[in-house]
């Protein structure tokens, strides 16, 4: 029988003050007994001699300092897995919200996990194919990587998303992957959009969700992504899955941990966010890899919308330090018309350069890579210069980088929603496009290359 | 063992009580898991500690245990080729004994004390030695000879000493002092947190030859400097320190992966066994030692890492050699100090980071520099210390990078628009500076060639030139501009594209000599001079730019060190394009 304390002395914002309390642990989970009928969880965010200072994850509205109940759980907060998770949908906290059984697990597990050993890490150099030209061909994936999308409010993040969750494939296997999807503070109608679409392509059987919706706990937010990884890394490394997890939207997250960071009246650091931020989002994202004698593996895609749509903001800012690269999309792209809306030239992927090349995708993929994006640089440049001084003033070669630049975003940039193009045909229509160039200034392409792919029609 | 309390547990810090005999930054052992943990603060018989480890499910009324000895490193044969965490654990067998994961209160030697090692002496009994001097040498790898010293403080005569296979606990040798023999192990222990000590600091002559063209030719390190490479993220900060301890003309080094992807890590690991030095010819992974401490590992331990790192490298400047440290990045060490001082509740300085930041900073790259070693042997050695900064938004205003700069002598500015047009290694050249030019440009026209110097200046003229004509090209467009003018911007944009740019992951653009360093940019600056002489003879500016030499001055990059043949052809080419143009314009004006 676990020792119940009726010693809350305290309560502000999230934060819970429990006294003379015996044997408490940093980081064990809290059981706290509002009434007959309420229980809710909390987590020792300090232990100072006999007192407690506790998170609750589900606000404190209701609480009574009398007669509130809490009782300490001696364990951290933990994960049930079995393989029957996937088709369900749990709540930010792991309970069922389908509306189905409980689960019974196979195991119980902590989901903050311990940090993977770099030396046991497996370098991630398969290539994923998502059918979508700006990726596959510019910022390519690889599993076991981390490749954010950074988006803004009103961008189609979530159709991009959705669409890489039902295309990705591995080159030359049918494979396909499982998807854990854990969201923090999104909108119903955006949680029900990825699991309709989850529904009409099957995808549901193969997919656990975590759901954390706007009106959900915010303090809850912050155990949803070790939820869903925990039960990735359950799939990826134990019953050896390729996982594909879906991790939106992180500006939610980093939100509800400033909430606690000022409750505790901790030192700022940029914008009111805490100074542990960067370690905390690490402690996530470097949960996605490979493990070296582990078929499975985990990769990742969190998705953050910018506030103002500000790249230097911390929350982006952070992230972008901490994954393997971006895809940031465009809102000028997305008024032209064009999806998905990728901004390429700011887009990278850092690992793009062990996925690509002879045997895995082709042995023209990173110099022509190199050369698409310098031409649309140059090309975009050209533009700029010709919307102050007139189309006229630019040189012959300008004007073709300039139609370049609009090409290239058109047709290859611009796809539909369910087009899934073969790495092949991304790669063909790079070169089709790179035809409207003079061949000198195809200076990034290694000779043999061009004579062997370079089509034969030559801009007039 | 003296044994304290826990009192207080918050994140990675802990408060201990009945510590009064502990002493400040002695390492102690925190509860019955054996958390390793620092005393960082003492306020009568309570310390502060910080964990090196995750403290879930510590609790108060816990022991901790002092040890009585600061947080200290092994130095030993057995350093090159490890791959160590924050505090000097080898990864490899973390692994091999937990599993793929970190386990905690894992202790675990730095240095394997079975493995034997074949030691060589250098001294003969009867010889007086003191601290520094170099008793004999271990060959440790196929390139790094490990020479074992004098440890600090034993001076006298040699008494013993024999060649053979020896552990790294054995005795070698036994040394007779003032006050009575002393045994010697090849095994020493040194405080991370205290410089090694040496005879003499001198200032640095000789460049670090690296390989990398922007970094050679325009802001070189000299071999005891000092820099640092800041960028926004996706700048390839992390691509620039990889490619320098690839290539850098170091006997030795160390590289620190502080608070950064595991990924990079595991690259590091897989590539370096993989790639061959173009000095020695064997693998990279011979002459290094790696100190990880990933982003998801504790975040003390990762303030901690950067001490680690520069101590082992101090250890090998001291047998004379020259030793380069990367330290990636030193902006999440600055974190994780920061992250300490506000559990410990110091009054923040700017941006929450503690007042103390600079200081420490300094501290750091202060350790780097050419020194005449203890020793009666007068031998040098230095350590050059190459740190990235992770300015937050690029801002370079923030204090990390201001302290930073203030210390470190050369600057590499990663610029983001560089990179989003994929112009690597993403470094302006109109911000970046290296206070070692004058220094090093006599070492270099002595080895190189006379005119390194002078082709230098002439290239960054251009590229400055350039910045300002760019401006007016912008307002006025590039009809308004003189035909000389233009030449300059085609010059420069030659510069920038056929010369500064480079490709990493190019099996010949990865790594350029020094000499073909000077041929490339030589190559660009003639057709220069001969395009101007021949527009001002009359010759139109559009037959000059559609010479085909111009591309093939573009690939020189490609063609492969040691064919001196095709990169000298490239000069021939050029004089008979120059030649057949006046030729035709002559021809041309008499029409």
């Amino acid at each position: 029988m676990l020792k119940e304390y009726r010693t809350v002395s305290e309560v502000a914002g999230p934060l819970m003050v429990v006294e003379q309390v015996e044997g408490i642990k940093y980081g064990e989970l809290v059981e706290i007994e509002v009434s007959k009928d309420e229980i809710r969880r909390g987590r020792v965010l300090e232990a100072d001699g006999s007192k407690a200072l506790v998170q609750l994850f589900e606000g404190s509205a209701g609480l009574n300092l009398a007669t509130a109940k809490v009782r300490f759980l001696g364990r951290g907060i933990e994960l049930g897995v079995s393989m029957d998770m996937l088709g369900r949908v749990f709540d930010g906290f792991g309970r069922p919200r389908d509306g189905g059984p409980q689960i019974i697990p196979e195991k119980k597990v902590d989901i903050n996990g311990n940090p993977i050993n770099p030396y046991a890490r497996d370098y991630p150099s398969e290539f994923i194919q998502t059918g979508i030209s700006a990726i596959d061909g510019l910022n390519t994936l690889v599993r076991g990587q981390k490749l954010p999308i950074f988006s803004g409010s009103g961008l189609p993040h979530a159709a991009l998303a959705a669409q890489i969750a039902r295309q990705a494939r591995v080159l030359g296997t049918d494979e396909k992957f499982s998807v854990v999807f854990g969201a923090m503070g999104i909108t119903f109608e955006e949680a029900d959009y990825f699991i309709s679409d989850f529904r009409r392509t099957g995808a549901i059987e193969r997919a656990v969700l975590f759901v954390n919706l706007a009106d959900d706990p915010a303090i809850e937010r912050i155990s949803t992504p070790r939820m869903a990884l925990t039960a990735a890394e359950y799939l990826a490394f134990e019953k050896d899955m390729h996982v594909l997890v879906i991790l939106t939207d992180i500006t939610n997250y980093a939100e509800a941990l400033r909430e606690v960071s000022a409750a505790r009246m901790e030192v700022p650091g940029r914008r009111g966010y805490p100074g542990y931020m960067y370690t905390d989002l690490a402690s996530m994202y470097e949960r996605a890899g490979r493990i070296k004698g582990r078929k499975g593996s985990i990769t990742q895609i969190p998705i953050l919308t910018m506030p103002e749509d500000d790249k230097t903001h911390p929350i982006v800012d952070l992230t972008g330090y901490i994954t393997e690269g971006q895809i940031l999309l465009a809102r000028e792209l997305h008024r032209k018309g064009i999806y998905p809306p990728i901004d390429v030239l700011p887009s990278l992927s850092r690992l793009k350069d062990k996925g690509i090349g002879d045997g895995k995708t082709r042995e023209d993929h990173a110099d022509t890579m190199n050369q698409l994006y310098a031409a649309y640089a140059r090309g975009k440049d050209a533009k700029e210069l010709a919307a102050i001084l007139g189309e006229a003033a630019l040189s012959e070669d300008d004007k073709r980088f300039s139609k370049f630049a609009d090409e290239f975003e058109m047709r290859y940039v611009n796809q539909g929603l369910e087009e899934n193009r073969t790495i092949e045909q991304t790669l063909d229509l790079g070169w089709e496009l790179l035809t409207l160039l003079p061949v000198r200034e195809l200076k990034r392409i290694r000779e043999e290359y061009i004579e062997k792919y370079l089509p034969d029609t030559r801009p007039a | 063992m003296d044994e304290g309390r826990i009192v207080k547990v918050s994140g990675p810090l802990v408060i201990a009580e009945g510590m009064g005999n502990a002493k400040m930054y002695d390492v102690v052992r925190v509860s019955d898991k054996r958390l390793i943990g620092e005393i960082i603060e003492m306020r009568g018989d309570r310390a502060s500690i910080q964990v090196y480890e995750e403290t879930a499910g510590l609790g108060p009324g816990e022991p901790v245990y002092t040890t009585g000895e600061a947080l200290s490193v092994e130095l030993a044969p057995g350093l090159i080729e490890a791959i160590y965490d924050g505090i000097q654990r080898p990864l490899d067998e973390i692994k091999d004994r937990v599993g793929d994961r970190i386990e905690r209160g894992i202790e675990l030697p730095g240095i394997d004390h079975e493995r034997k090692w074949h030691f060589q002496p250098r001294v003969a009994p009867g010889d007086s030695v003191e601290p520094g001097d170099i008793l004999g040498v271990v060959q440790e790898t196929t390139v790094v000879e490990h020479r074992i010293m004098v440890p600090h403080g034993v001076r006298g005569t040699v008494r013993d000493i024999k060649e053979g296979e020896f552990t790294v606990v054995d005795v070698v040798a036994t040394v007779e002092t003032s006050d009575g023999v002393k045994d010697i192990t090849m095994l020493t222990r040194w405080p991370v947190r205290r410089g090694r000590p040496y005879a003499e600091k001198l200032a640095p002559y000789a460049p670090l030859v690296t390989g990398q063209r922007i970094i050679d030719m325009f802001f070189p390190v000299a071999k005891g400097g000092a820099a640092c490479v800041p960028g926004p993220f996706g700048s390839g900060k992390t691509v620039v320190q990889h490619q320098l301890a690839r290539w850098a003309d170091s006997d030795i080094i160390v590289y620190v992966g502080c608070g950064e992807r595991g990924n990079e890590m595991t690259e590091v690991l897989m590539d370096f066994p993989e790639l061959t030095d173009p000095r020695t010819g064997e693998p990279l992974m011979k002459r290094t030692t790696l100190v990880a401490n990933t982003s998801d590992m504790p975040v003390a331990a990762r303030e901690a890492s950067i001490y680690t790192g520069i101590t082992i490298a101090e250890y090998f400047r001291d047998m004379g050699y020259n030793v380069a440290l990367m330290a990636d990045s030193t902006s999440r060490w600055a974190e994780a100090l920061r992250e300490i001082s506000g559990r410990l509740e110091e009054m923040p300085g700017e941006e929450g980071y503690p007042a103390y930041l600079g200081s420490r900073i300094a501290e750091f790259y202060e350790r780097a520099g050419r020194v005449k070693c203890l020793g009666t042997d007068g031998r040098e050695g230095t350590l050059t210390a190459i740190g990235a900064v992770s300015p937050p938004g690029g801002d370079l205003s923030e204090p990390v990078a201001q302290a930073t700069l203030r210390v470190a002598k050369v600057f590499w500015g990663l610029d983001a628009t560089l990179a989003a047009r994929r112009h690597f290694p993403a470094i302006n050249w109109l911000i970046s500076y290296s206070l070692y030019l004058e220094r090093l440009e006599e070492q270099l026209s002595k080895t190189v060639a006379t005119d390194f110097g002078d082709l230098r200046k002439e290239a960054m003229q251009l590229l400055q030139e350039e910045a300002e004509l760019e401006e007016i090209v912008r307002l006025v467009g590039i009809d308004a501009l003189s035909i000389k003018d233009r030449l300059s911007l085609e010059t420069s944009k030659s510069i920038r594209e056929d010369f500064l740019h480079q490709n990493a992951y190019h099996e010949v653009d990865t790594y350029t000599s020094l000499n073909k360093q000077r041929l490339m940019l030589k190559a660009i600056l003639d057709f220069h001079h001969s395009a101007l002489n021949a527009v001002e003879a009359g010759v139109h500016f559009d037959a000059v730019m559609k010479l085909e030499v111009r591309d093939n001055i573009a690939r020189m990059k490609y063609i492969p060190e040691h064919e001196d043949e095709r990169l000298n052809s490239v000069f021939r080419e050029m004089k008979a394009a120059f030649a057949g143009l006046t030729q035709a314009g002559e021809g041309e004006e008499v029409a």
